[in-house]
């Protein structure tokens, strides 16, 4: 089997601060990975080198793309990974607003998405959008309203679903799930991990919450100090840690 | 697989623990450890509370790290293996019923059952439907089975736990104290699953402090106390 996204090697500083330094992994089709350390370990510095938002200094992100298989995302032209962001990839925010348009009504943001790939029949627009915003779990009452009348946790919903109706094949998440109350964040991670089985995605996911990743997640990355310091299954990552690190991480958690 | 052939096969599989946060304590706790188990067969670990057989049980199902030794189960090397593999082992070949259930939030029971085979890809309906049957055997009452496990009783947890273990015919089955906590009735359904379990050939290492249950349907009994470091098999 082909990985759908190879990283090696990838390096970012900033000025004379490391974000990140030699990542290297590979995420195969339908995997769920983690990424999880403390604030200004380097996790989202990493997730946007990945996507494309920032460009690495040194290193490769390879993905399989459909048309013409592995290719160089670093290096390739910005239509072309402008296009990826449109279809095969899909960007989580952590802040609904920052990936969401908020004076365009929920129907609008999802259709929007639709439009940049070619659909052109209103009718048939507006009804896959209101398919979506059942699939996460929104009344299609509220198609015509705009996000900015929604509540949080409907905004980062109305944001997954804008995100999937492209049927994306890899999925960046940044704390998807961060500055939601807990009732919310479950109801959440349930449709994610639905969604995930179902469509068969991929995705990463950085979190510093590592009950989040131990739901959502098949495997995990430890990051400080922007290098990787433990990986593996995430149930013996966060069971059966190995680095100083991580069993300090683990042992920090609250108990409820 | 010839019918000879062990499901589960250690060798030589050693674990310890460093504590780098306790002054870098090393704690070995196991050494040496070897096992075999057929398709069929039930094998039972004992020893004394803290000699190490949920740690066993856990690394075989890859949950702890070996630190050395192999861990085949049907024919992977779960001291090797990449996490995807052992997620597939997981999934298709090794069940394992914990002592604690850990769900997700607000997930209804019946699909928290229906899970295993979901996972699989088997038609929803009929996933159900095994998951139902498996709930009413378990006497969990229907009405229950439309909300989520984390508010059950303990022992109505652990009724739902043995359920998710059982709704997909896994070749290979670890079962740390099925019967704790259970009554009379559901600990006689429960040993009655294990029996059918073996009946189609599945290998089954288990924990029972039950005497009697582990009597009733072990074949074998492994003290795991003989991997206990320093100290005579």
């Amino acid at each position: 089997m082909t990985p759908l996204l190879q990283v090696k090697g990838i390096k970012k500083h900033y000025g004379m601060r490391i974000g990140c330094a030699d990542v290297s992994f590979d995420l195969y089709p339908g995997e769920v990975m983690g990424i999880v350390g403390e604030s200004g370990s380097g996790k989202s510095t990493l997730l946007n080198c990945l996507a494309g938002h920032l460009p690495p200094d040194a290193g490769q992100v390879i993905f399989d793309t459909r048309v013409d298989g592995p290719a160089d995302t670093v290096t390739m032209s910005e239509p072309e990974r402008r296009m990826l962001g449109r279809t095969d990839w899909a960007f989580v925010h952590q802040h609904a607003r920052d990936g969401l348009r908020m004076s365009v009504s929920a129907g609008g943001n999802i259709g929007e998405r639709l439009m940049a790939v070619g659909d052109r029949h209103y009718g048939q627009i507006r009804d896959r959008a209101i398919d979506w915003l059942g699939r996460v779990e929104i009344d299609e009452s509220r198609v015509d309203d705009r996000p900015t009348a929604f509540s949080g946790g409907m905004q980062q919903r109305l944001q997954i679903a804008r995100n999937l109706v492209t049927g994306p094949r890899l999925v960046f998440m940044d704390e998807p799930t961060g500055g939601l109350d807990v009732s919310v964040q479950a109801r959440l991670l349930d449709l994610l991990r639905g969604l995930v089985r179902e469509m068969g995605l991929s995705a990463i996911i950085v979190t510093h919450d590592l009950a989040v990743v131990r739901l959502l997640a098949d495997r995990l990355m430890v990051m400080k100090d922007g290098h990787v310091v433990e990986g593996g299954l995430t149930d013996q990552v966060l069971d059966d840690p190995q680095h100083a690190y991580t069993q300090l991480l683990v042992s920090s958690v609250l108990q409820v | 697989m010839k019918k000879d052939e062990a499901m589960i096969e250690l060798s030589d599989v050693s674990k310890s623990f460093t504590l780098h946060n306790q002054g870098g304590a090393v704690l070995p706790v196991m050494e040496g450890a070897a096992l075999k188990v057929a398709p069929g067969e039930c094998v039972a670990l004992t020893g004394a509370s803290g000699a190490g057989k949920s740690t066993l049980m856990r690394v075989i199902y890859g949950n702890y790290l070996a630190a050395s030794g192999r861990v085949l189960v049907g024919g992977l090397d779960v001291a090797q293996a990449e996490p995807r593999q052992i997620l597939a082992l997981r999934r298709e070949t090794l069940g394992y019923v914990s002592q604690f259930l850990r769900v997700v939030p607000r997930v209804p029971t019946l699909d928290v059952v229906a899970e295993p085979l979901l996972a699989l890809g088997r038609d929803r309906a009929a996933s159900l439907d095994k998951a139902g049957a498996l709930l009413r055997r378990l006497n969990i009452p229907e009405r229950l089975w439309g909300l989520s496990p984390t508010t059950f009783s303990g022992g109505e947890q652990q009724r739902v736990n043995i359920a998710r273990g059982f709704a997909y015919d896994y070749p290979a089955l670890l079962l740390d104290e099925p019967t704790a906590s259970l009554d009379v009735q559901n600990r006689e359904t429960v040993l009655a699953l294990i029996e059918e379990a073996k009946a189609r050939g599945a290998a089954i290492i288990g924990i029972f402090h039950d005497t009697g249950a582990r009597n009733q349907v072990c074949d074998r009994e492994i003290d795991v106390s003989g991997f206990t470091p320093g100290q005579a098999a």
